[in-house]
């Protein structure tokens, strides 16, 4: 660590918090799995406790990998027209507006359909696995607190409803032949939406190891237990 | 619940954006870090009003060419043709086409201009201290950050409809100018949903309610 960081001194009782969309001073109540505590000002919920959070969440996490592997590597959508053919990856979208002058769209396409997608499962997947061990790492916490702007960009069903109209106006001229991404990618977004429903951010944050502790450590004492920093 | 709602701020606490946790700043200090998660911490987003209205001022002005100019030009023996995003839904509508015509309408026409309007009455309402309707006012900001997304939607569909007609002599479809500066509404007002701190239409009712106390 560069410079000398000035750390917050965290309240006194952990279930003290206030609420994001007012900032109401509350006490989080202690949940059964399943229920879930709102804001009683704003509405807004405030924490969904989870059953069995972290083994569900890597289960639908590798499904979802597994998935979006497949989507991004075979044809999306292909037609035919008067004998000749021509088919389209996820990433052909997105290579085609490139070549053709429209590169700012085309990184657009690529980050919100692609990159960010990856990023979501990717990410994901490393917070799950580092936050099962016993004593999860600092960079559980890095990833963590970044994971919600993978999940903003992250648009497979908005792309999936623009294939379905396209795939509709290009009907009128050609055949159009849907592709196995396509399945694919209509079944990665209910598997997505699953993954993001069975993570419960609280449960990792309540365990994780704090950067306070971490940097007073590390400049406490160089030598010794490290093992796990990264 | 007291019958006295306190805010974080009232009592000089913040609560992290990352991680949830409510802390403390160190005296004479105003930012700190989370101890938990490293963020930086602040009471409100920094520059919220200025930041909103900046993206809020960019999108509308690419919101005009983006609906003026032609986002998908068709090129087939009998001559090229230029279509804008309402011409587009016109041409979709049909007996059998119309709820996907009904989709784009909404999802291109509908929402970005629902998007800016909502967002500049929000800032009017907060920035001049509005005490009232604060629920419908959050609820209306969830409801912009929930569906801001959806706007995508006809940059993929320019963007597939381009990638799979490419059967040159015979037709071929390429994107339009309209398409860069309708990507660039889409954009502009998600940074601008992002940028804008909802707890700031509450901040007025709390300190009414303190000077009322």
């Amino acid at each position: 660590m560069d410079e000398i960081a000035v750390y917050n001194q965290p309240v006194a009782d952990p279930a003290l918090i206030a609420c994001l969309h007012c900032d109401l001073l509350q006490r989080l109540p202690d949940l059964a799995p399943g229920a879930s505590a709102r804001c009683p000002r704003c509405n807004k919920e405030l924490w969904r406790r989870r059953e069995d959070s972290l083994n569900r969440t890597l289960a639908l996490t590798l499904g979802a990998a597994m998935l979006y592997l497949v989507a991004n590597s075979v044809p999306m959508l292909g037609l035919t027209i008067v004998g000749r053919d021509a088919s389209t990856t996820v990433i052909g979208g997105a290579q085609h507006l490139w070549e053709n002058g429209d590169q700012i769209v085309a990184i657009l396409v690529l980050f919100t359909a692609v990159i960010a997608p990856a990023l979501q499962i990717g990410l994901m997947l490393a917070i799950v696995l580092g936050a099962r061990r016993e004593h999860p790492p600092r960079w559980v916490g890095m990833l963590l607190r970044h994971h919600p702007t993978s999940r903003i960009w992250s648009m497979i069903e908005v792309m999936m409803v623009g294939v379905l109209v396209a795939l509709v106006k290009i009907a009128d001229y050609a055949t159009v032949i849907p592709g196995l991404a396509l399945f694919c990618l209509g079944a990665l977004i209910f598997i997505l939406a699953g993954m993001q429903a069975a993570f419960d951010p609280r449960e990792v944050w309540e365990r994780i190891r704090w950067a306070e502790e971490g940097a007073r450590r590390s400049a406490a004492d160089d030598r010794g237990v490290a093992g796990e920093t990264s | 619940m007291s019958a006295t709602a306190m805010t974080a701020m009232q009592l000089g606490l913040q609560s992290c954006e990352g991680c949830g946790l409510l802390s403390r700043p160190a005296s004479g200090e105003n930012e700190g870090r989370c101890p938990r998660c490293d963020e930086e911490l602040t009471f409100r987003k920094p520059a919220s009003f200025q930041r909103t209205w900046a993206y809020l001022i960019g999108a509308a002005i690419c919101y005009i060419p983006a609906n003026l100019l032609p986002v998908l030009t068709t090129t087939t023996a009998a001559g090229a043709e230029s279509d804008t995003i309402l011409q587009g839904v016109v041409l979709l509508w049909s007996p059998t086409g119309w709820p996907l015509s009904l989709i784009v309408l909404i999802a291109s026409i509908m929402i970005p201009s629902a998007k800016i309007l909502a967002l500049v009455y929000l800032l009017i309402t907060a920035q001049r201290g509005s005490v009232e309707n604060n629920e419908q006012r959050v609820r209306l900001y969830r409801t912009i950050e929930f569906i801001g997304r959806w706007s995508m939607v006809d940059v993929f569909v320019d963007t597939f409809t381009a990638a799979l007609i490419q059967l040159q002599p015979l037709m071929s479809v390429e994107p339009g100018p309209g398409l860069l500066f309708f990507a660039a509404v889409v954009v502009l007002t998600m940074l601008a949903v992002e940028s804008f701190d909802p707890r700031l239409i509450w901040d007025s009712a709390s300190t009414k309610e303190v000077s009322h106390a």
